[in-house]
């Protein structure tokens, strides 16, 4: 089987703790998470986790069962790229005087539909959200004149497909 | 006024139901059924035992020699009585010493609740002393694990160990409460958890998975069973029973699930695995459908898994979904508890018989009968064997004892040669291998089952792993019987040397001191034999005591245990020599 990139999306509970699971469960197996987003959910009091990996679809599957069955992850899922919507986010410091010195700056803003979040008198900052190649090509374009400062936030993930966990917590309290 | 004279009274009222954090511990014990704790005081956990004595007369608690000891002993009281097994430990060392027996009971799948001091929470994170992150150290080898640092929070939390710890898949929990938290006062009122939202414990059964299963069982015609402890946690002994006997189908055991199904059964066939039966190995590549059965498929069954059972369907019941296709890709998979799928399983498969096939079973066991087994139990040669002794003891105790085993050769031997006719009888470290398990593992059975004989079986290595427990059934007159295999060596690693490392023992020859003048310092009765005469004496001697009683057997030197798969090899390439 081929390694290929597979998103994990995991709602859980937000604990103390459950990070340091479910990234033991990478480490036990050697497997490297290429990114990782932890933030709140569209359901209130659950958190999402959006981990990204490079492996084959076995070991995918077999990491989603371990990470489902800690006590405090309510579903995970995993999905390729065709079948989410993702992006990443990035932002880039640099210097002021280049804004006006380096004409083809601005150009490179225009066309790479960025945003100038804010500008001082030393430094503006771009933000730019986008895929990983979009955000790849606008680093290489700029690089050449200096960039102060660069970040890129872990890819955040929508399936296309219903990830039904208000069913499941819905089901939990009938029961229970 | 008035309002202040009411405040005041309802002030009062409230003062009645306040207790502390740690004696908040000691009712939620209680209320869960817990009469006998093992465990280790310390500095982070003395509100608890300070509590512990104040309820002496409802909570019994036996201070092991070691914190190791305690989760060991926890664990062999869970394995025998099928309830939660309960350790308690200071913060650092204490709370350390407990990662072993937690590992141990997270593979085999015992329930266990851990409860560990702190030290107070305004000082977490400051490496104060006897400070250890052991939340973080447990996470791997916990089924859940949780820090208390406010004490309302102990009755729910602790609520949910114990519901954690026994339901599903059971596994070992622990609870770690600063120190404030056991000072601290809370209104007590108690609830036992009934579920946690974001945990299914046991998946409900697909009929449609079932009817999949019953119509290959149905059409089969070498069907073979292997059944693992899923079948004694699930209290699936008799539903099992039922299958084997309306369908006619051999039926094998891993380590964890022996004595489940009487060893004497006719269709028991014997163990699967490493140094398992000749029959059940060989003939896994040559059933049709193999039904495994609250099995997870370890290694040291299935040896090579690019080999193993290539030709037949697979069915797979488990209640664990993270066990289905770990390993080995599965035909049908039954989720769910163990007694209720059989139970729903039963009524759809044909009453059949399977004699030829059967018969195969019985030839291959001939083989191994006339090459290995006559050999380990009615030996000629002059040494003694390990066999023999654990045939001795199977005469002696009418085949009614538990044993317990540690690890190695001598556990090998045990699990192969003991007889059962009581399920949770086998109590040993399957998968972890953990040596120096047997000793306190036999003090919590023995806890867990006064009426029972226990019977210890110990190698001279694993012994003095936690020989320090002898001390725990001093002081309590605990009845335990311990035999201890002598062969001064750390024999299955030596076996392992002579095998694939040319004989280079490297640290692996004990000198070992006297065994029985160790016994005897704890006032235990003890002997040593050497010799075959004298052996059935002994053992009878031994197990007719009513008192705690050592035996020492000094057995051969150099004896290997066979069958075997050499690491790595397939089932069917198991070596009898």
């Amino acid at each position: 089987m081929e390694n290929q990139w597979f998103t994990i999306s995991v709602y859980s509970e937000n604990s103390v703790g459950l990070l340091n699971r479910i990234s033991g469960i990478f480490l036990k197996r050697h497997i490297n998470i290429e990114s990782l987003n932890v933030s709140k959910s569209e359901i209130e009091e659950v958190s999402k986790f959006t981990i990204v990996v490079y492996t084959t679809q076995d070991w995918v599957r077999k990491i989603v069962q371990q990470i489902e069955k800690q006590i405090e992850v309510i579903k995970a899922f995993y999905h390729t790229d065709d079948e989410t919507i993702y992006q990443e986010s990035a932002l880039f410091k640099i210097a002021s005087n280049l804004l006006f010195d380096e004409r083809q700056i601005q150009n490179i803003i225009k066309e790479s539909h960025a945003q100038i979040v804010t500008v001082a008198r030393d430094f503006f900052v771009l933000a730019k959200t986008g895929r990983r190649f979009e955000i790849d090509e606008m680093y290489e374009k700029l690089e050449p004149f200096g960039i102060l400062q660069f970040v890129r936030s872990g890819r955040i993930t929508v399936s296309k497909a219903k990830m039904p966990i208000t069913e499941l917590l819905e089901e939990f309290h009938l029961n229970n | 006024m008035e309002t202040l004279k009411a405040e005041k009274k309802e002030k009062k009222t409230k003062k009645q139901l306040r207790i502390s954090g740690a004696e908040a511990v000691i009712h939620c014990l209680l209320e869960e059924g817990v009469d006998l704790i093992f465990g280790y005081p310390g500095g982070a956990i003395m509100p608890v035992y300070d509590e512990l004595y104040k309820f002496q007369d409802k909570l019994t608690h036996i201070l092991t020699r070691h914190e190791q000891g305690a989760t060991h002993s926890a664990q062999g009281y869970a394995r025998i009585s099928g309830r939660v097994g309960v350790a308690i430990a200071t913060s650092g060392p204490g709370a350390t010493n407990l990662v072993t027996g937690l590992a141990d009971a997270q593979i085999d799948s015992t329930p266990m609740v851990c409860i560990t001091g702190q030290v107070p929470r305004h000082l977490l994170g400051s490496d104060a002393f006897q400070e250890t992150d052991i939340v973080g150290i447990s996470t791997p080898v916990t089924k859940w694990n949780y820090q208390v640092t406010k004490a309302e929070e102990i009755p729910t939390v602790l609520a949910k160990a114990f519901y954690i710890a026994k339901s599903g898949r059971p596994g070992p929990v622990l609870i770690d409460i600063t120190k404030n938290a056991q000072f601290d006062e809370l209104d007590f009122s108690y609830e036992k958890c009934t579920g946690v939202r974001s945990y299914v414990p046991e998946p409900s059964p697909d009929v449609k998975e079932i009817e999949k299963a019953a119509e290959l069982i149905n059409n089969a015609k070498k069907p073979y069973i292997v059944w693992g402890q899923g079948v004694i946690l699930g209290e699936a002994e008799k539903e099992l029973q039922d299958l084997i006997e309306k369908t006619g189908i051999p039926a094998a055991w891993t380590i964890m699930g022996e004595s489940a199904i009487d060893s004497d059964h006719p269709l028991n066939v014997g163990m699967v695995g490493m140094h398992g039966n000749y029959g059940p190995n060989v003939l896994t590549n040559e059933c049709d459908l193999l039904l495994a059965i609250g099995m997870r498929f370890d290694d040291r069954v299935t040896g090579n898994l690019d080999t193993y059972a290539k030709q037949a369907k697979i069915v797979h019941f488990e209640i664990d979904p993270a066990e289905i296709n770990k390993n080995v890709k599965v035909d049908v998979a039954v989720l769910g508890n163990a007694k209720e799928t059989l139970k729903l399983l039963l009524p759809k498969v044909n009453k059949n018989s399977h004699d030829q096939w059967k018969a195969e079973f019985d030839k291959k066991y001939e083989e191994e009968f006339s090459t290995v087994i006559k050999n380990d139990l009615h030996p000629t040669k002059p040494g003694l064997t390990m066999g023999e002794v654990i045939e001795q003891i199977n005469l002696a105790s009418e085949q009614k004892a538990a044993i317990v085993t540690d690890v190695g050769q001598h556990q090998m031997v045990a699990c192969r040669y003991a007889k059962f006719k009581q399920s949770k009888s086998n109590i040993t470290s399957g998968g972890l291998g953990t040596m120096g398990f047997a000793l306190p593992a036999a003090i919590g059975a023995k806890m867990g089952a006064p009426d029972r004989e226990v019977v210890a079986v110990i190698g001279d290595g694993g012994y003095q792993m936690t020989i320090q427990e002898l001390g725990v059934i001093f002081q309590h007159k605990l009845p335990v019987k311990i035999v201890v295999l002598n062969n001064d060596f750390l024999g299955m690693v030596r076996q392992w040397q002579q095998l694939f490392f040319e004989k280079r023992y490297a640290s692996t020859e004990l000198v070992n001191p006297d065994f029985v003048k160790i016994a005897e310092g704890y006032h235990i009765q003890s002997k040593r034999v050497s010799k075959r005469e004298e052996l059935q004496g002994a053992v009878e001697e031994m197990i007719r005591s009513k008192e705690p009683y050592f035996l020492e057997v000094v057995v051969e030197k150099e004896d290997n245990v066979f069958p075997m798969i050499p690491s790595g090899a397939s089932v069917s390439d198991i070596r009898l020599k």
